[in-house]
């Protein structure tokens, strides 16, 4: 296998489903390996364009990466056309990949201080990486608080893995609609950010979800003393080529592909208070 | 000190308040504990206390006939139990249940609204920290209905 080009590829190499595992009903995590040359390292926030052969091709975070292999890890919620043909992969089946595009999240950042992790729904699964990182540095930062928020507990993804990193870090989940056996709690995600032991402003926090939650928890910390340069956020917007040219994810002056998807509070809010930017 | 975000509950709002306003309002309270499966309160039953939760988690739920009580949210350390107790009909919308055992501060309602009501001073700023808890509740509510994490995750893949 030839090493690739430290650049990102504009053009789809093949890779193939090497395992595959449900999440719950609409989502599944796939391990891609390459068929021939590798991509060049992805690094947690980032994405691929993953091609779903005659179908289309849609943005995906890496939701695992495997040091020094490979393969891609990806975990996809099917939603229309092209992310349920990638749902409906097998192992052996084969996908076209582009990338690494964008901006990740920055975790060195965060060196010495306390971590906040705050996901909402799929949004966990771009930030999976990155809480990986910071337990297997536990010295390197404060406390690590992951905060989940899901719409039932069926929805809840990596389920045995996020009970076993409750070892190391303060682990809280949320659901909006509870089922009979559910024993955690009811609510919004924002509403466990008060039970936090962390101090506002001595944390560094990241989020991805849904917009409105993004705004909900950015705006909280904020408002408690969080710097606002201290708040990344991960934004979705309509992308198709990944790489700065088509303007599909402008959003102001800002190419998410290119310039995000990880932004910090402080860009993204003046944005985002733009209707329909 | 490491304070967390708990000055936004309502229990740092109160701590926010001059000393002795403070003490006179927690003169009015007694510690309690309830053990996991207690019923803090009842739907429809007189409000004549509230809670400030310490340690623990209590589940606000509505009762469906036919059906197990439907939990509509849960509230941990920091959390006011119970706002119906300051407004007329003062009668609670939802049941309350422990659902840990729970180490909490009960005031006496009918104490409260009467110092309320000879001091404006204390009374102003209780009044607008429970409204600060209902009006976070309502939004906390309405983003639940916009269904964020749906409607696509609710039919399985086709
Ligand atoms: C940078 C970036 C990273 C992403 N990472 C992931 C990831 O790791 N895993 C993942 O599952 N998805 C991820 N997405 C979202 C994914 O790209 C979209 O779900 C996908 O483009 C939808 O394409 P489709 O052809 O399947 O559906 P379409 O036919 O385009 O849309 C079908 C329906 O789904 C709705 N829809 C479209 N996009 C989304 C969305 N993002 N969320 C909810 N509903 C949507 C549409 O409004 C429409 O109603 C990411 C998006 C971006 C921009």
């Amino acid at each position: 296998m030839n090493p690739a080009a430290a650049r990102p590829s504009s053009r789809p190499f093949p890779y193939r489903v090497v395992r595959r595992a449900r999440e719950t009903a609409d989502v599944a995590t796939f391990e891609l390996s390459p068929v021939g040359d590798a991509l060049p390292p992805f690094r947690p926030g980032q994405f691929a364009m993953v091609y779903a052969f005659g179908v289309g091709e849609i943005p995906v975070s890496v939701s695992g990466l495997d040091d020094g292999e490979p393969t891609l890890v990806h975990t996809v919620r099917a939603v229309g056309a092209v992310s349920r043909a990638l749902y409906g992969l097998r192992v052996g089946d084969t996908v076209g990949v582009r990338g690494p595009y964008g901006v990740g999240w920055d975790l060195a950042s965060a060196a010495g201080l306390d971590v906040l992790v705050v996901a909402g729904g799929i949004g966990l699964a771009p930030l999976r990486p990155l809480i990986l990182d910071g337990l297997a540095q536990p010295g390197r930062y404060g406390r690590l608080t992951v905060l989940i928020g899901a719409r039932t507990p069926s929805d809840l993804l990596y389920r045995a893995q996020t009970r076993a990193w409750g070892a190391e870090a303060h682990i809280d989940v949320t659901v909006d609609h509870p089922e009979p056996d559910w024993r955690g709690d009811v609510g919004v995600v924002t509403r466990l950010l008060s039970r936090g032991t962390w101090s506002p402003s001595r944390v560094c926090a990241f989020v991805c979800g849904p917009e409105p939650m993004i705004h909900a928890v950015a705006g909280e910390l904020v408002r408690a003393g969080t710097p606002p340069h201290r708040v990344q956020v991960s934004l979705e917007r309509n992308m198709r080529c990944g790489e700065g040219f088509c303007g599909h994810c402008q959003l102001g002056s800002v190419l998410l592909c290119r310039d995000g998807p990880v932004t910090d509070w402080g860009r993204a809010e003046p944005l985002l208070a733009v209707k329909e930017l | 000190m490491d304070t967390g975000m708990g000055p936004r509950t309502v229990a740092g709002r109160l701590e926010a308040l001059p000393d002795e306003q403070y003490d006179r309002l927690m003169g009015l309270a007694r510690e309690v504990s309830f053990p996991a499966g207690a019923r803090l309160f009842e739907e429809h039953r007189a409000a004549n206390q509230f809670w400030i939760i310490k340690t623990g988690s209590v589940a606000l739920d509505l009762h469906v006939p036919g059906c197990r009580a439907a939990v509509i949210e849960t509230l941990g350390p920091g959390d006011l139990v119970g706002w119906s107790w300051l407004f007329p009909p003062r009668q609670w919308h939802m049941g309350a249940e422990a659902r840990s055992t729970v180490r909490a501060r009960e005031f006496d309602a009918e104490a409260v609204r009467r110092l309320c009501g000879r001091d404006p001073a204390l009374g102003y700023p209780l009044v607008l920290a429970v409204a600060e808890v209902i009006g976070h509740r309502l939004e906390c509510a309405r983003t639940r209905l916009l269904d964020l994490y749906g409607p696509y995750g609710s039919e399985p893949p086709r």
